[in-house]
């Protein structure tokens, strides 16, 4: 008797919250406050200072952090090889960008306030209807969940009710991610082409160089990175994440128990891109630039391997993966930029070999548990 | 497999016509109640001229079979008979060429999909015992558990004092009291076995169908099995499928013999035992 009730408690949430989240929001909230007030209060000259290059570096890294958090979500925790989500990434910094863009006005070097220089420079007469609402930073906002979210489901609709899974879905997600990239490359399709969309000047009336505004953006990503991993961590300690456990491990079982397993992995899938869009879209402010290049595979596969080296299936690993490895890339391609992806290819063997559960599999008792260790007597 | 995509057509285009009839209320609309199981004529499954195929090879071959309400059953015969691919017919899992499947008076199985046929209230038990091997036996059967199946409610789920009681029950009846905390994966073959039957009875189908339930158990373990099997019989109705004769002798009231996809013979286990032709084909083969 004791013992289901004793289950029952453990399997909440609330409980899963309660056991994950303290000690990773206070190291996030510890560190991104310490960096905060020493870019802000502390002189120039005193060791303790953090450069405001170096707040937005590391704004970088919790956006990419977010985005390995959501292809965990999918990855980890059901299964789905996604070696596409740099595209909804991408598709999340565009919104952005796009609002960005119709902020900076006349002030760009063509100074016509209706269209971005780019469009002048292609001579076009006006603004292209699908950049019509991106002057108001609530519709900006609303497309940077909204577009991903809307491609995701379209895609997982097909993928998933057709039952493509494995290798051919991870073709297909880098076969869409391609095709974003060379559309996004072209011209005549409006965002910018080969240069995408950069030069801002403004972030609801902030200036972006301003390193009140950077490290405002800084600060923003950490709590909506903070968000994202209580929200999922609910989400992953509810009955429905574990019924995503049980698709990743035996589909098959589940359907035979009367659960729509198809639309279970659209619904995952729909949140984990909303989560790399708001991604992207944190991303654009604070690095300036967003370009087709975003797109590019390779990228989409850099993400995998960063969950695979921090851990799959807990969240926190992704996290850590993320600012580790993009730490170690900003190192390595300042020193020896050409060696960068065979060293990150030779870490990803190793880690593969070595580490299955990754780094933060080092520190967990049993391999079994991997990703779910909700379990464990207490 | 052309045969039936002509067909899945045709049943889309005659979906499509319905909708657009006046005098009819579109389904959507319609508080959605599944019609309760209609056994007025005590046969709870029908399954009628029933025939598979893979790429040419009859897996099931014109089968008919009828099974009664609260009945036991048991289904024998060699290895590659189509035991399994009847499993997989029933439950939605492969479409077939040709034939009927009913439950009941009123529900055709066929053209669902396996979700929709679990929750009419058919439970099924893989061959190679199938459980959430990375999560905890109270996970397994916590997702088993008779429940509402959508995203929603999933999302949301409590556990009910019902279900705890039950799920206490259910750990009780399957012996795996004090591993309700243990990995599914952790546990010996037969335990899955049991885990796997377990997840059956706290889901409390109206048609269980367990295909070899006895595979790895010791002599033991598989005693109890049969004891449970028969203990469910009646309140519940089951199918199983079994290689080991000793336990079908011991459990079976009706056997059913298959070869080559089609039924070879039908009885007592007395009667099967001197009939010629299952003599000849399958038990002339063991001895
Ligand atoms: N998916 C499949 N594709 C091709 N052949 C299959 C498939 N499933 C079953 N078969 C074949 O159908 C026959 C019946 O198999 P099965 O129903 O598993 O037999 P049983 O369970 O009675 O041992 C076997 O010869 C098997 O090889
Ligand atoms: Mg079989």
């Amino acid at each position: 008797m004791k013992d289901a009730s004793l289950f029952a408690q453990q399997f909440t949430a609330l409980h899963t919250v309660r056991t994950k989240a303290p000690l990773f929001l206070g190291i996030l909230f510890t560190a991104t406050i310490y960096a905060a007030v020493c870019n802000l209060y502390v002189a120039e000259d005193s060791v303790l200072y953090v450069s405001t290059y170096t707040i937005t570096l590391l704004g970088k890294y919790l956006c990419y952090a977010l985005l390995a958090l959501s292809v965990d979500i999918v990855w980890g925790y059901c299964g789905i090889l996604s070696l596409g989500h740099g595209a909804f990434f991408a598709l999340g910094g565009y919104a952005m960008g796009m609002y960005l863009m119709r902020q900076i006005g006349d002030r760009g070097v063509y100074g016509n306030p209706d269209l971005p220089d780019f469009m002048v420079f292609l001579n076009w007469q006006e603004l292209p209807w699908y950049w019509s609402g991106f002057d108001q930073f609530w519709f900006a906002a609303l497309m940077v969940v909204l577009v991903p979210a809307v491609l995701a489901f379209v895609f997982g609709w097909l993928a998933f009710r057709s039952r493509v899974a494995g290798v051919y879905l991870a073709i297909m997600t880098q076969a869409l991610t391609y095709a974003l990239m060379l559309a996004f490359f072209r011209n005549e399709m409006g965002f910018g082409g080969n240069n995408g969309l950069t030069d801002f000047k403004d972030l609801l009336g902030y200036n972006l160089l301003s390193d009140n505004t950077r490290v405002s953006l800084f600060v923003i990503s950490a709590i909506v990175l903070a968000l994202a991993y209580v929200c999922s961590q609910l989400i992953m300690g509810s009955k429905f994440g574990r019924v995503i456990v049980g698709i990743r491990d035996a589909e098959d079982r589940l359907r035979f128990l009367g659960y729509r397993t198809d639309y279970y992995k659209v619904a995952l899938f729909v949140y984990s891109a909303l989560l790399a869009g708001i991604a992207g879209a944190l991303y654009v402010p604070q690095v300036g630039i967003i370009n087709p290049g975003e797109y590019s595979p390779l990228n989409s596969i850099e993400i995998v391997i960063w969950v695979a080296i921090g851990g799959r299936g807990t969240l926190y690993g992704a996290v850590i993966g993320a600012l580790l490895v993009n730490y170690a890339k900003t190192k390595f391609t300042a020193i020896l930029p050409e060696v960068w992806l065979f060293a990150l290819g030779a870490l990803f063997v190793a880690v593969t070999i070595f580490l299955p559960n990754g780094i933060v599999g080092l520190f967990k008792r049993t391999s079994l548990n991997d990703g779910h260790d909700l379990g464990e007597q207490p | 497999m052309k045969n039936s995509k002509i067909k899945v057509a045709t049943t889309r285009q005659s979906r499509l016509r319905e909708m657009f009839r006046r005098d009819g209320a579109w389904p959507w609309l319609v508080n959605r109640t599944e019609p309760a199981v209609d056994v007025s004529h005590q046969v709870l499954l029908y399954i009628e001229s029933l025939s598979v195929s893979f790429d040419g090879f009859k897996a099931l071959n014109d089968l008919s079979l009828y099974i009664n309400d609260g009945e036991l059953r048991c289904l024998i015969g060699a290895n590659g008979a189509g035991k399994t691919t009847l499993m997989d017919v029933i439950t939605g899992k492969t479409s077939p060429d040709s034939g009927l499947v009913y439950f009941g008076q009123t529900l055709d199985l066929l053209g669902r999909s396996e979700a929709e046929i679990a929750q009419l209230g058919i439970g099924r038990k893989f061959q190679k015992p199938s459980v959430f091997e990375a999560q905890t036996v109270y996970a397994n059967l916590e997702l088993a558990i008779q429940s509402e199946k959508n995203i929603l409610p999933t999302l949301v789920a409590r556990f009910s004092p019902e279900q705890i009681d039950r799920i206490d029950q259910v750990l009780e009846v399957i012996n795996l009291k004090d591993r309700g905390f243990m990995m599914a994966g952790a546990l010996s073959h037969g335990q899955k076995q049991w885990l796997e039957i377990g997840m059956l009875l706290v889901a409390n189908p109206r048609l269980l169908l367990i295909d070899e339930p006895v595979a790895g158990m010791t002599a033991q373990e598989a005693e109890q099995t049969a004891e449970l099997l028969v203990s469910l019989a009646g309140e519940h109705t089951v199918i199983v499928v079994e290689h080991d004769m000793e336990f079908v002798r011991r459990i079976a009231k009706t056997v059913t013999v298959l070869h080559q996809g089609s039924v070879l013979a039908e009885g007592s286990m007395q009667e099967i035992q001197e009939n010629p032709d299952v003599i000849r084909v399958y038990l002339g083969e063991e001895q």
